[in-house]
């Protein structure tokens, strides 16, 4: 029998705020446990929250990004659970009017464009953590509590663990051009849980299934995905009943290993927040959101290739992050020639940035520079081999290329009538130079102009001597 | 002779005459309760600084501007006070002490009121009886042998004792207007919105408000001056211009039209409450005001929808006490039983009755019968009210149907317990303003006139209620 | 409207995290349906096509500007906790 697999994901972002959702406690990775709290953030008697407007923007953005419709009239609820990492016993989401709705990404998978919808996009508050310090123990870290979030929730569209993860990467790249989420796995900044059901192809109706939690990478999200829908196939083709099972990824094992069987959809007794009021988002807020939405990386990667005619593979590579790809697209506005800019901002700077601490943000280099650095080049003031030296006092030390290039003496000898003299006065000392060379002896012409860039320190400008060089010998 | 006797203005000459130091208030508070409170059960918590602030503000009194500079409060339980225990009345707080303090608090400590202690409640504000104190009891200081209502009886008792100026409770379905009532003082729940609930230890967030409780409606307004207005840590608290309240008393009530409800007057009202507030409409006519008998009929729904919405918030409001981050814990083995067993041993069984409802009202499948069928119901009543207000210029009529009952006469049955509040709950459910004041005493027991005002319109309650109780001859003592 | 049963009442009481006792669940049992039972009166009111109120006053985007505001000493927190360790607080093990 042959099986087709149906994947449907929910995926968590923190969006990147100063303070959390409903209080000013900072939301920083990384402090130290229980530092960032407040009697807000853990639901002590008596407090109140009160909703970050910044949050607000950044699920408006993100959801716009992901191409939702945008709630008019919306609000939030509670849900309502027992948990130690959940102060309140509730947390507050959004139940019935999410702030986006029919929402997709179109991504191409082995080949093929497909579209995945997104059901929703709505704005919560994140729990704490929880850590676990032996067998009888559990300890609670309220830090992350009350962190502004947004959930994606996924239409079940995907139908292959490949599909999932290009789905994921996606949002990933997505949430991280719109500025909304820095989506850092390893932080907790993006997390994700899969459902995974397999039906025999033509049945209507979906097979039972479980769901994957805290799947911490992309590779463990295809791995967890790969085991289950072969443990699904199997089960079934071996007459097996599929149980509806919460399941987590164990890496070592490279299993999936079973957290708790669910019974019956849990009682969360949503009902509308009290404590807060309704959020009326109008046209005039939407369009001042939309404004500020960057151009997606699937369309850059389009533009780079019809209009500067680079590659695919160029065009994935400069879109790998959002600082990256905006450096190049300002470099290109400072003038500078686009496939020169793409070989050098792949080439050298990511080559300086892999070996160093810096990032594209942080390092000295700047748009404008190497567009500078790139025109020196083209109109021939400095060789290649010039420009990385210059390049590197760019990085390192912040140098203007051009003021650089003149301090140093960099600039190459491109004045035709002193190269001619150079070589006119070696074929005079070296007569023996010119025979050999007509005799088709090439060391000849490698030991004239090897002189000359000698006597220059390796300043002439080589194309324009070559040209010299062959029209001096053609005379003779 | 109590000095309180003199009400908040005078007192405020007195201490900038330097006649009186705020020494001597705060020893009038403590003595009295010295000699009271055995009887009365009002305070949980003394404020054990009492003294030294007053020492130290004594300096300060003939310079002080502030109207209530010096004078001695007494603060609901359910009020947070940072540094000060704060039980709500209930086990599971029994050793609370908060890490910040409610905006009220923040702003009577700004205007230099002197908090003496917090006030014995029903736990979590859950009663009408003030007999579901997890710790004891307030008994009402007209006949100890009777509850001083609820769930603000502390804060009702201490002020009618003598044993503080002024005190702050909280109402969430009449809990400062029948206690005020029982007890023979002014109670006003003002406005939803008006007052900040911030630092209110939350009962049904979208009913709750704090309110004042005094001797005279002088004072009540005074009070209500310095904790009305917008707060920013509260977003259902209104952007509005908060009033001189004290300018809008000793005015007549010539050309006024007040709405009696039929539904408030029914057969349930106790004939000797019926005396009084028949003998009061007399006086608001003698007064220059019109009354007219009319009709709401959804009132008659108030009780249903108020105890399906209120247990449903609190069954949610309640559920952060788990015994994980402070409170109770009870000796547990796994998490559940943390859970619980602190639980279990926190809450009484009121507070367990209204979260079992509240819980099974919001439960999937029943929400739509239960929570949106009451909040419906809450648009007709906030429909029927508007229409009441487009004529009248306030509603009249009983505080509660009868007088202060016996203590443990009828805590078993919920239902008749719950009947006590259905001249109250409309209100909160409307989310407009109410003052019980003062309406004589039937059998010896004082009687309370409500009188409901439109929103934001307590002004109008206050002119009102000071002309009634200048009219009526005001503040009595009991004989305690 | 369904009465409550002693069943629900168990499924509620553990939905609210509260241990009742079988004599409390008979007690529960008997109040709750009789509360009910009196709750039932508002299906005598047609309570078709009327919005739901949830809050008494109608306020809308109520917000506060992104800004950090100090948080508690640590010390704070570990004062209230009725268990800790290392700076965080301490339950039973949750085994996930």
């Amino acid at each position: 029998m042959n099986f087709e697999t149906i994947i449907g994901i929910e995926v968590h972002a923190e969006l990147s705020t100063k303070s959390k959702i409903w209080c000013g406690c900072s939301r920083t990775y990384g402090a130290e446990t229980n530092t960032q709290t407040c009697p807000i953030c853990l639901g002590h008697p008596g407090v109140l929250p009160k909703l970050n407007e910044e949050a607000v923007n950044l699920a408006i953005k993100a959801a716009m990004a992901l191409n939702c419709e945008i709630a008019t009239d919306t609000k939030f609820d509670r849900k309502n659970y027992f948990y130690p990492d959940t102060p309140k016993a509730y947390q507050i989401s959004q139940f019935d009017k999410p702030i986006g709705s029919n929402g997709h990404v179109d991504v191409e998978v082995d080949g093929e464009m497909k579209r995945f919808r997104i059901e929703r996009v709505h704005l919560e508050e994140d729990a704490g953590k929880m850590n676990h310090t032996g067998e009888k123990h559990s300890v609670v870290d309220f830090n992350r509590t009350g962190s502004p979030l947004i959930e994606i929730v996924s239409e079940a569209d995907m139908r292959s663990p490949k599909d999932a993860v290009a789905y994921l990467e996606r949002l990933k790249e997505v949430l991280s051009f719109a500025g909304v989420s820095d989506v850092k796995m390893e932080e907790g900044s993006l997390r994700c849980d899969c459902n995974i059901s397999v039906r025999p192809y033509g049945q209507e109706k979906f097979g039972t299934k479980t769901e994957l939690k805290n799947l911490n990478s992309f590779s463990n999200v295809l791995k967890a995905l790969d085991f289950e829908e072969t443990r699904h196939r199997k089960l079934l083709l071996s007459g097996g009943v599929m149980r509806q099972e919460t399941l987590r990824y164990d890496e070592a094992a490279k299993k999936t290993i079973l957290m708790r069987v669910k019974e019956g959809a849990a009682d969360y007794r949503y009902f509308p927040e009290p404590d807060l009021v309704r959020l009326e988002i109008d046209e005039a807020w939407k369009e001042r959101i939309r404004a500020t939405i960057p151009e997606m990386p699937a369309a850059r990667r389009e533009r780079y290739m019809s209009q500067y005619g680079l590659s695919a593979y160029d065009a994935k590579a400069l879109t790998s992050t959002r600082e990256f790809s905006d450096f190049f697209e300002s470099t290109t506005a400072a003038g500078a020639e686009p496939k020169a800019a793409a070989n050098w901002l792949m080439g050298e700077v990511l080559g300086h940035l892999n070996k160093s601490d810096e990032t594209v943000e942080t390092m000295k280099l700047t748009p404008e520079s190497l567009a500078e650095l790139i025109r020196l080049i083209a109109e021939g003031t400095i060789s290649s081999k010039i420009a990385k030296r210059v390049f590197t006092a760019m990085m390192e030390e912040g140098a203007e290329p051009k003021a650089y290039v003149e301090a140093n003496g960099l600039a190459q000898i491109s004045d035709e009538n002193l190269l001619r003299g150079y070589i006119l006065e070696l074929f005079e000392a070296h007569p023996q130079m010119i025979e050999d060379f007509k005799n088709g002896k090439d060391r000849a012409k490698g030991f004239i102009i090897g002189q000359i860039m000698k006597q220059t320190k390796g300043m002439a400008n080589p194309a324009l001597l070559d040209g010299l060089f062959h029209e001096e010998i053609a005379k003779r | 002779m109590s000095l309180f006797d003199h009400g908040v203005a005078k007192l405020h000459t007195l201490l900038k005459e330097g006649e009186v130091t705020v020494t001597d208030l705060v020893k009038e508070s403590f003595d009295r309760i010295e000699a009271t409170d055995d009887k009365i059960g009002a305070f949980l918590t003394l404020n054990e600084d009492a003294f030294e602030q007053a020492k130290r503000m004594d300096e300060l009194a003939k310079t002080s501007d502030d109207p209530l500079f010096g004078m001695p409060i007494g603060v609901k339980d359910n009020i947070v006070t940072k540094g000060m225990r704060t039980t709500c009345a209930s086990t599971f707080l029994e050793n609370f002490v908060p890490a910040h303090d409610a905006t009220v608090v923040e702003r009577l400590h700004d205007a230099g009121a002197v908090t003496i202690g917090k006030l014995n409640m029903d736990e979590f504000a859950m009663g009408s009886s003030n007999e579901n104190s997890a710790f004891k009891p307030v008994r009402n200081p007209w006949d100890p042998t009777r509850v001083p209502g609820g769930s603000s009886g502390g804060s009702a008792a201490s002020v009618a004792a003598g044993q503080v100026l002024f005190s702050l409770g909280s109402d969430t379905g009449g809990s400062i207007r029948q206690p005020a009532a029982y007890c023979g003082v002014v109670g006003m729940k003002p406005t939803y919105g008006l007052v900040s609930r911030f630092g209110l230890v939350a009962f049904a967030s979208s009913l709750d408000q704090i309110g004042p409780l005094t001797r005279t409606v002088e004072d009540n307004a005074y009070l209500l001056n310095t904790i009305a207005g917008h707060c920013d840590m509260d977003s259902t608290s209104a952007e509005v211009e908060v009033p001189d309240y004290t300018a809008a008393l000793n005015q007549d009530l010539t050309g006024m039209k007040f709405a009696l409800p039929e539904e408030f007057m029914a057969e349930g009202v106790a004939p000797g409450v019926r005396e009084q507030i028949e003998k009061a409409i007399e006086t608001l006519k003698s007064l220059g005001a019109t009354i007219e008998t009319v009709s709401i009929p959804s009132v008659k729904y108030a009780l249903s929808a108020y105890y399906l919405l209120a247990s449903s918030e609190a069954s949610s409001n309640l559920a952060r006490f788990d015994g994980i981050r402070y409170g109770r814990r009870a000796e547990a083995d796994t998490l559940d039983e943390v859970f619980t067993y602190s639980r279990e041993q926190g809450f009484g069984d009121e507070v367990k009755r209204r979260i079992m409802l509240g819980t099974y009202a919001l439960s999937s499948g029943y929400y739509d019968a239960f929570y949106k069928k009451a909040q419906q119901v809450r648009t007709l009543m906030k429909q029927d009210f508007a229409k009441v207000f487009e004529e009248y210029d306030a509603i009249v009529g009983p505080t509660a149907p009868t007088t202060a009952f016996k203590l443990g006469e009828q805590l078993d049955d919920p239902l008749t317990m719950y009947a006590n509040d259905i001249m109250t709950i409309p209100v909160n459910l409307v989310g407009i303003p109410a003052i019980s004041v003062p309406a004589g005493l039937s059998e010896g027991l004082p009687v309370g006139l409500q009188i409901i005002g439109n929103y934001f319109d307590e002004s109008t309650l206050y002119r009102v209620a000071h002309a009634f109780e200048q009219a009526n001859g005001g503040f009595k003592m009991p004989q305690l | 409207m369904a009465r409550i049963t002693e069943a629900e009442v168990r499924h509620v009481a553990g939905l609210a995290r509260l241990a009742i006792t079988d004599e409390e669940v008979t007690h529960f049992t008997e109040q709750l349906t009789k509360i009910l039972e009196f709750a039932e009166q508002l299906d005598e009111l047609d309570t078709t096509g009327v919005e739901p109120t949830t809050h008494a006053l109608d306020l809308k985007n109520v917000l506060r500007k992104d800004e950090v505001r100090p948080s508690l000493p640590r010390e704070e927190v570990e004062r209230m906790a009725p268990d800790w360790e290392n700076g965080q607080v301490r339950v039973p093990a949750v085994f996930e």
